[in-house]
């Protein structure tokens, strides 16, 4: 039981900071909303390629949904270092407080943030001319995988910056790390029509792998060999990363 | 009164600690008996952060031993954090947070919960005269609020030895007094166990009965305030130098019979005297005939400032500049 009073107690705190300051939610929304009228418009002539099904924006829907999950839960990790420099930190580690709570606290705000995220961006697209072929269920399915990605995406920015403690470095990580996980998916294109090789890669990038069950649950006949394999390798990502970033916090206090 | 199992609340036992080539501690022996306050004195850098947050738990030594509280810091950290409070160097509290929110998850922490953590978030808040800010952002609070603010959380959970690091460090002269006064509460009222470091030494002989003086990794001198300053019979004597050459005015004044302990730190020149008054006019000739000009003369009774000159070699404030911050 405490282990789970102190997650909620430490994700409260984290939502405290998001509800006053609701805008920060909005702001964040800019981008993908770039992404999916930019995108949408740069791209439409893709749905012409001989080989391609369906319209772009349906094909492009999951894709910027993944995108904003990784990049909202990137910056996760910017509330650690704030803590480490200004003393909470310490005041936390030197309590006895189960230090998977700080983590999962923390991935819970990122979830909840996220998943409210999606749920506007395809409301937006629905605007747009998407079309959820398995309505409800299916987009759930689709948020599903976002908030399962999004969770390892958020412990993986906790380890780093407890570990690295510099802005800066969370910074590069999170903007290194994005365009190429999502063009080396089929986040933007089909598969078959990308070179082998990044073909070969995606199967073991976790952004294809929540595009590819987010796509298949929401926008097509749904393939649920593919959905639930695709589910399986996010929750063990989800949980290898939660185990990497609660490991964090003990190689900081060696470090002290 | 709080009845403790143990007789002494902290005892460590060669701590040695490491960072890379600076040897932040040196080996540190301590020994504090329950009830008492007990002062870490000594400059920035001196090792007293280091020694805290190993007796915390934050951080380990390479080297030694040490109980808080009846537990082994390093087999039973956990038991360490249930018995102590900490109040770190840096504000330990979330500004974007009320002060009741800041003192409610800290009670969270230590697993208090429900109507029993609201009303002592709200004694506690009333105490430390808080309760008129306590539903605003701590980030609003004034550097005294937020430092009584961050000593409310580290008692919430009413623990059995406090850990104060440089507790008035940056509080104006009113905001001090009230800390002093609350320091002086927590141990006459609740005979509650205090470890606070401090580089004040108005601040250490006022609140300590047990005083250790830190210096680059070691303990140079420890005992009671008064029996510190007693040992150094006599006054001070002090001559600010006009002239560089140092090495020779030492030469001079170590003729004068009556002055002992002849020290020169940069351009001050120290001696001590069992009557300095009577002494003066000796020294001043010895300085006169040796051709050395004394830029200023100042007789001082015993202060730990001498105390610490004695068992450092150095001038507080000095050792305070010349310090490395070596705690990251």
């Amino acid at each position: 039981m405490t282990p789970l009073r102190q997650t909620w107690q430490v994700s409260l705190r984290c939502l405290r900071v998001i509800a006053r300051q609701p805008a920060y939610l909005g702001i964040a929304l800019v981008q993908p909303i770039i992404w999916l009228l930019l995108f949408g418009a740069l791209f439409k002539a893709v749905a012409q390629i001989p080989g391609f099904h369906g319209s772009y924006v349906d094909y492009l829907t999951p894709g910027v949904v993944v995108m904003l999950a990784v990049s909202s839960a990137g910056w996760t990790g910017m509330a650690f270092i704030e803590d480490i420099n200004g003393g909470v930190m310490d005041r936390m580690l030197a309590s006895p407080v189960w230090r998977g709570a700080l983590n999962l606290g923390s991935v819970a705000q990122a979830v909840i943030t996220i998943l409210i995220q999606t749920l506007l961006i395809v409301l937006i697209a629905l605007a747009l001319g998407a079309h959820y072929a398995n309505g409800v269920g299916g987009v759930l399915i689709l948020m599903l995988v976002a908030a399962l990605l999004g969770a390892a995406f958020a412990s993986l920015s906790n380890g780093l910056g407890v570990l690295a403690r510099q802005r800066e470095t969370l910074i590069g990580a999170v903007t290194m790390v994005l365009l190429p996980l999502t063009f080396l998916s089929s986040a933007l294109m089909q598969q078959s029509l990308v070179p082998g090789w990044i073909g070969t890669v995606a199967r073991f990038n976790p952004v294809n792998w929540a595009v590819e069950a987010g796509r298949s649950a929401a926008m097509s006949d749904i393939d649920w060999g593919l959905v639930a394999s695709r589910v399986g390798l996010l929750a063990a990502l989800t949980v290898l990363c939660a185990w990497f970033a609660t490991r964090a916090f003990g190689a900081y206090q060696r470090s002290l | 009164m709080t009845r403790t199992p143990f007789e002494n609340a902290i005892e460590a036992d060669g701590l040695v600690k490491s960072y890379g080539d600076v040897r932040a501690l040196d080996g540190i022996d301590l020994t504090v008996a329950a009830g008492t306050v007990f002062g870490l004195l000594g400059p920035n850098g001196a090792g007293k952060s280091t020694a805290v947050k190993i007796l915390t738990t934050l951080s380990r030594p390479d080297a030694g031993a040490a109980r808080v509280a009846g537990h082994d810091v390093l087999a039973a950290p956990v038991r360490v954090r249930h018995a102590i409070g900490v109040v770190g160097q840096k504000h330990g509290l979330d500004p974007e947070a009320t002060g009741r929110e800041n003192l409610v998850l800290q009670g969270e922490f230590y697993g208090i919960t429900g109507r029993a953590l609201k009303r002592r978030a709200a004694e506690s808040l009333e105490r430390f005269g808080l309760a008129d800010a306590a539903d605003r952002a701590a980030k609003t609070y004034s550097g005294g609020m937020q430092r009584r603010l961050d000593v409310a959380m580290g008692l919430i959970h009413r623990p059995q030895v406090l850990f104060l690091d440089e507790p008035t460090t940056g509080l104006d002269p009113e905001a001090r007094r009230q800390m002093w006064a609350e320091i002086e509460r927590l141990s006459r009222q609740e005979g509650m166990t205090i470890l606070l470091t401090t580089h004040y030494l108005e601040e250490a002989d006022r609140l300590a009965s047990q005083l250790a003086i830190v210096d680059r990794g070691r303990i140079v001198a420890r005992g009671t305030p008064d029996a510190l300053k007693s040992e150094l019979l006599g006054d001070t004597i002090q001559i600010e130098l006009a002239d560089a050459d140092g090495p020779a005015a030492r030469a001079a004044l170590e003729r004068v019979t009556d002055a002992r302990d002849v020290v020169l730190d940069g351009g001050t020149l120290r001696a001590r005297a069992h009557d300095g008054g009577a002494t003066i006019p000796a020294v001043l000739a010895a300085l006169e005939s040796h051709g050395v000009r004394a830029a200023a003369v100042t007789l001082a009774r015993p202060s730990l400032d001498d105390v610490y000159l004695r068992y450092a070699g150095r001038a507080f404030d000095r050792a305070d500049s010349n310090g490395q911050e070596v705690a990251p």
